[in-house]
């Protein structure tokens, strides 16, 4: 116990500032090396114990091989997926449809977000087709959008930035509302101008909004893109799920599915890294949520 | 009794201390302005609410001398905050006329950007930005006069050390306490070297010993700078301890019940609060507010 406080106190010091004058100064609060440690422990230990489990019902409880492929021939059938020199374009377009519509998604969700936030007459007028537009599950639309944009990836891209407008535009008229009066009467008073305003106030305000929007958003441009293709096309991860399935190839949809949640995590992980890069001093980047 | 009952506040010259900081220092008075730093003539202001209107303030006079400290103090709801926000400039007056330094500050209900640019503001609550750093928070005034980045760092670098931030610099607001937090906020407001500090009740939020410390320091910051302040608060004896006049303000509608002269010698320290002369005044201040009752 001893020696986990005396390394909590050298950290501390530990190039930091001289310690606070005043006596009810907080230092700021450093998590304990152990709590950073946290998931990067706990993560690989899950991962372990899901294929143990998964191993085990396959040798010793003995579901079938359609049902639940061993891990071992998921591995496999990854294997040969790298093989074929298809699957290069397969992650591409898939890849594609997701980021353009993420991307038409984050580019109209600010802007119908911020000025729906501003004007306040116009946000009232078109709620009722916002909740309208909300309530409604948008994936049945993609037969629609197919017979409009046929089978290509248009379809899949306005799926996918369908789905991924609504987080990021309600979080930004939430965020372009969340101005603090405190933070107002101190530009009012120091006679800021509009555009200083902007650029040092409602900014840096709402950008914290829209990475909120985001982090949701790029989740739902990757559902929409693959729900997509599931439908229509022959093109993309999601044509190969649907593809594998036909053939009742169980451990080439298992290893798709894997690589799948990979292609996710990853975007995950990108849209969060640039958070961290543009916003280093909000909370959700501090305690890594 | 000291006090002087007369509702109007008129400025009497400021004692021989404040002309020595003056030949000393870089607060040379400019050529052919009086050394008044604020006047506020007839100052009325009325809200309208949906349960009809409320009558805030209501013929306020005061005039600040240039380096003078006025503390405003009243009751929660006597209009000392909606007066001091009138001054700057954040509230528009329903009458009247606010000045500084002989330019009139609000013409007919607009204000001057360019006079209220002269004041320094810190309000209760620090109102720090989270995305800024101490530096950058306490730049921000020079930024948005467009003073160069290398400049406005050296700048803010000196105000840190002079409210006592060394070391802090870099820190984000959060990563400080309260008190450190007000500090940034007066570094911050002084940032323009403004004429005229407006504060509203700046260590309201803050404990007692750290309050304490506060005022020592703030009436070191003003010894230095020489500038005038106006200083809302609800305490009679923060209110005496810092000022050179004590303006008390009365509710229903806002209005100066009296302007009492406070000519304990400076710098003071805790000890002064001992003196009876110190109690003799807070007593009688306490007695005019509880009079209302």
């Amino acid at each position: 116990m001893t020696t986990s406080l005396d390394r909590d106190t050298d950290t501390r010091t530990d190039g930091a500032p001289p310690p606070p004058v005043d006596a009810d100064a907080t230092p700021a609060e450093g998590e304990s090396p152990w709590m950073r440690r946290l998931p990067w422990v706990s993560g690989p230990l899950m991962l372990v114990a899901l294929l143990g489990i998964w191993q085990f019902a396959v040798s010793v409880v003995g579901v079938s091989e359609f049902i639940l492929p061993a891990p071992a021939a998921v591995v496999g059938a990854l294997g040969d997926l790298f093989a074929d020199p298809e699957i290069g374009s397969h992650i591409g377009v898939t890849l594609f449809e997701v980021l353009a519509g993420f991307g038409i998604a984050l580019v109209v969700g600010v802007a119908v977000g911020a000025t729906l936030g501003r004007i306040a007459w116009l946000q009232r007028a078109v709620q009722p087709a916002l909740v309208a537009l909300q309530v409604v599950p948008k994936v049945a639309f993609v037969p629609i959008f197919v017979i409009w944009f046929g089978f290509g990836p248009t379809s899949k891209i306005i799926m996918a930035a369908l789905l991924a407008f609504f987080p990021i535009m309600l979080n930004v008229m939430l965020g372009v509302r969340s101005v603090d009066r405190g933070h107002r009467d101190v530009m009012r008073g120091l006679g800021a101008s509009k555009w200083a305003t902007f650029r040092d106030m409602e900014l840096p305000t709402t950008l914290p909004y829209v990475f909120a929007g985001a982090e949701v958003a790029i989740v739902f441009s990757v559902i929409g893109a693959i729900v997509g293709e599931y439908l229509g096309g022959s093109q993309g991860l999601g044509y190969l799920v649907v593809s594998s399935l036909n053939a009742l190839d169980a451990p080439r949809l298992f290893a798709v599915i894997v690589l799948l949640a990979v292609l996710g995590s990853l975007l995950y992980v990108a849209v969060t890294t640039v958070k961290k890069v543009v916003i280093p001093w909000h909370d959700s980047v501090r305690t890594g949520v | 009794m000291t006090t002087q009952q007369t509702p109007t506040a008129t400025w009497t010259p400021p004692p021989v201390r404040r002309d020595e900081f003056d030949a000393s220092g870089d607060t040379a008075e400019p050529v052919g302005s009086r050394a008044v730093g604020l006047r506020v003539a007839g100052v009325d202001k009325t809200y309208t609410t949906r349960r009809g209107d409320v009558h805030a303030l209501s013929d306020i006079d005061l005039e600040v001398g240039r380096g003078e400290f006025v503390s405003l103090v009243g009751r929660s709801g006597c209009g000392k905050t909606t007066l001091l926000r009138v001054l700057s400039g954040l509230l528009a007056p329903t009458a009247g006329t606010v000045e500084a330094g002989d330019r009139p500050a609000w013409v007919a209900g607009r204000r001057d950007d360019a006079v209220f640019a002269e004041f320094g503001l810190v309000f209760q609550e620090a109102n720090l930005f989270p995305w800024f750093t101490v530096v950058d928070n306490v730049a921000l005034p020079l930024k948005l006069r467009g003073v160069g980045k290398a400049e406005r760092r050296a700048r803010a670098t000196e105000l840190c050390a002079t409210v006592g931030l060394t070391g802090f610099e870099d820190s984000y607001p959060r990563e400080l306490s309260g008190g450190m937090r007000q500090r940034a906020a007066i570094a911050r407001a002084l940032a323009c070297d403004p004429s005229v500090l407006l504060m509203d009740e700046p260590f309201g939020a803050l404990d007692a010993m750290t309050r304490d410390r506060m005022n020592l320091e703030l009436q070191q910051i003003h010894a230095v700078s020489g500038t005038t302040v106006v200083f809302v608060t609800h305490s009679i004896s923060e209110a005496v301890f810092l000022a050179d006049r004590v303006v008390l303000l009365t509710p229903r509608p806002g209005r100066i019940r009296s302007v009492t002269p406070i000519d304990l010698p400076r710098p003071r320290t805790v000890e002064v609060e001992a003196t009876a002369e110190f109690g003799e005044l807070v007593v009688g201040l306490r007695r005019q507010l509880d009079e209302e009752d």
